[in-house]
């Protein structure tokens, strides 16, 4: 399996595919067209922009200033921000969507974090660095060190990742907080999907990032 | 003896600034008794003027207006030369041909505010129930009348919706309101360096302005356009103290230090010695030659007014409700006057209402002034938001440089 299989997506030709991530491409496919979507930690805005040529409504909040002035820049509707802190003032139901890619692991309080996703959206899509993977546990067992990767490559003491989590803890979280997982696609090291007919265990070794469809439980 | 030198006469005469006052080298709005102003505080305003200048040319389904509102101390001179002073525009760096508001892709209002000194009906203006000038006799006036104004101006000009509506500080407070009171009628809004209402310090550095108009002998009860005079003292010195709350402590000790004045050694004395003292009275002695000190009290009363959210029953986010006007927030780092957490409790106003905004706080020593300055970053952004909306409001051919 390649990106390829995440396209066709509408507004994005496979030429163009390349210029996006992996995770991106994904996200953006279970973004249904014309909903209204709000990026958490949304960066340089580069997953807004994909959505944008999709027709979908975006909205960003980002912390670093430099990141949301280059959004702004780029005529996005994107404003400085705090997930721990900032998303309490959203209203219920705001959004269709309200993605978090990247950035569960650099919040405070995920957990908090995580019930204010779905409750200012009807929907939420999080995507994170899976610590289950085999590296970072070969890393821990063989090296002895706190793992480093290509994509996480910042020091134990100087990393924003205060909490890292592997997919089976994401998982259990949601059982924890009600929240219904819809969709789930765990990513290799080449960023290909792992196969989905293979058991949860697998995805937890082989899955170097995971990226969550997910929406509110029924009843408790 | 102790040498003194106070802040010098204006060179310009009370006459030159006065003749602007009724008879402005603007274009010129006239309301008769048929369309009073509504003010705030219960009195018609009848009849009332309105100057204001226009750059660039309405397109054919008038949706390319852009109206810019100027700050305390601005006009409607935003982009050409002051018909009073010489200068270049107030805002030539934001307003012109290949800036990022381009009369080549906008057609560009700017008006006088009511309550202005620079051809819309004011305190300076002559008073017609007794042919002299209004002085104290003007009603006091507010943020929400010069919009209502300033959209009577727009009804005149035959545009149903503007498309952006732009200014900073006091400029930023009517973009504010604006949204607040005409919501369909602004497709975006960029609101720099204000707030929606004015705080607590920024009343009372006002209140030391006008106190400092009033301790003029010759404001004379703001009576003193009969007498031929203008009390240029008070009104220089609320000038320099609000001068100092327009920089910062890091852009002054930048741009002056302790530097001395055209010597090497204090002269033991009050003279200028310092080049931040002669660089105040040059603020001050340059302000009182275009501005009247009666108005001075009215718009900074105006602003001391200002407060959206006790006008929607104390929740700021009603004001917002359901609004469609695509929004940009700017702020500066070092602006003390309008800080960021002021910019942030309206984007946080504005989230709650669900209201498509962008914000960013531009990093600058510059403090509050910085919006009238040279900051790329700030035109980068003003230019992209426009430019986006410009692209959601169908406004084609545009190719900004």
């Amino acid at each position: 399996m390649s990106v390829q299989e995440v396209l066709p997506l509408n507004g994005v030709t496979s030429g163009a595919a390349g210029q996006y991530r992996v995770d991106h491409l994904l996200v953006a496919e279970m973004v249904k067209p014309g909903s209204k979507v709000l990026d958490v930690g949304c960066g340089e805005g580069d997953l807004l922009q994909l959505l944008e040529t999709r027709g979908i409504d975006g909205r960003g909040i980002e912390l670093s200033r430099e990141g949301v002035n280059r959004c702004v820049a780029k005529g996005l509707a994107v404003v400085q921000g705090d997930a721990d802190t900032d998303l309490v003032n959203y209203p219920d139901d705001a959004f269709d969507y309200v993605i978090l890619s990247q950035t569960l692991q650099a919040t405070r309080q995920p957990r908090v974090v995580l019930e204010n996703l779905l409750r200012i959206g009807r929907r939420a899509i999080v995507s994170f660095p899976n610590f289950g993977f085999w590296k970072m546990r070969l890393q821990l067992l063989i090296g002895g060190h706190m793992p480093r990767t290509e994509n996480l490559p910042a020091t134990w003491y100087d990393t924003a990742n205060i909490h890292f989590c592997t997919i089976k803890d994401f998982v259990e979280l949601c059982d924890e907080i009600n929240v219904k997982m819809e969709r789930s696609v765990a990513l290799d090291l080449y960023g290909r999907p792992v196969p989905l007919n293979l058991p949860w265990w697998v995805w937890n070794m082989f899955g170097e990032q995971a990226v969550f469809l997910l929406s509110r439980g029924g009843g408790k | 003896m102790v040498g003194v030198k106070s802040v010098p006469s204006p060179a310009i005469s009370a006459d030159e600034r006065s003749h602007e006052v009724d008879h402005p080298s603007s274009q010129v709005a006239h309301f008769g008794a048929e369309q009073p102003l509504r003010l705030d505080c219960g009195v018609d305003l009848t009849p009332f003027q309105i100057a204001y200048q226009t750059y660039g040319e309405l397109n054919a389904d008038r949706s390319n207006a852009v109206l810019i509102c100027h700050a305390l101390t601005g006009d409607q001179h935003v982009a050409n030369v002051h018909p009073v002073t010489g200068k270049p525009g107030w805002w030539e760096t934001l307003v012109g041909p290949g800036r990022p508001i381009d009369p080549k892709h906008y057609f560009i209002i700017c008006s006088n505010v009511i309550g202005g000194c620079m051809g819309s009906t004011g305190p300076a203006s002559i008073n017609p129930a007794t042919g002299k000038v209004w002085g104290l006799d003007f009603p006091v006036i507010t943020i929400p009348d010069m919009v209502r104004a300033q959209a009577m101006l727009i009804d005149r000009l035959g545009i149903e919706t503007l498309f952006a509506v732009v200014g900073g500080s006091m400029g930023g407070m009517q973009v504010l309101q604006w949204t607040a009171a005409y919501p369909a009628r602004v497709f975006s809004a960029l609101a720099i360096a204000c707030s929606t209402r004015h705080s607590a310090q920024n009343i009372a550095f006002h209140e030391l302005g006008r106190q400092a108009v009033m301790a003029d002998p010759d404001w004379h009860g703001g009576g003193y356009a009969d007498r031929g005079i203008h009390p240029h003292r008070g009104l220089a010195v609320a000038r320099m103290a609000a001068h100092i709350t327009y920089l910062s402590d890091a852009a002054l000790h930048r741009k002056f230090g302790r530097r001395m004045q055209d010597r090497d050694l204090p002269t033991f004395s009050f003279d200028a010695d310092f080049q931040v003292e002669s660089y105040l009275r040059y603020q001050g002695s340059s302000f009182v030659e275009r501005f009247d000190a009666n108005s001075y009290l009215y718009l900074t009363r105006a602003m001391d007014y200002f407060d959206i959210a006790a006008d929607h029953g104390g929740v700021l986010a009603k004001a917002f409700a359901g609004i469609k006007t695509r929004f940009c927030v700017v702020s500066f780092t070092s602006d003390w006057l309008f800080p960021t957490s002021e910019s942030r409790a309206l984007v946080h106003a504005l989230n709650a209402s669900s209201a498509r905004v962008s914000f960013a706080e531009i990093e600058t020593d510059r403090g509050h002034d910085a919006f009238l300055l040279d900051v790329p970053e700030f035109f980068d952004i003003s230019r992209a938001f426009l430019q986006s909306a410009g692209k959601a409001r169908g406004l084609t051919g545009r190719k900004d440089g």
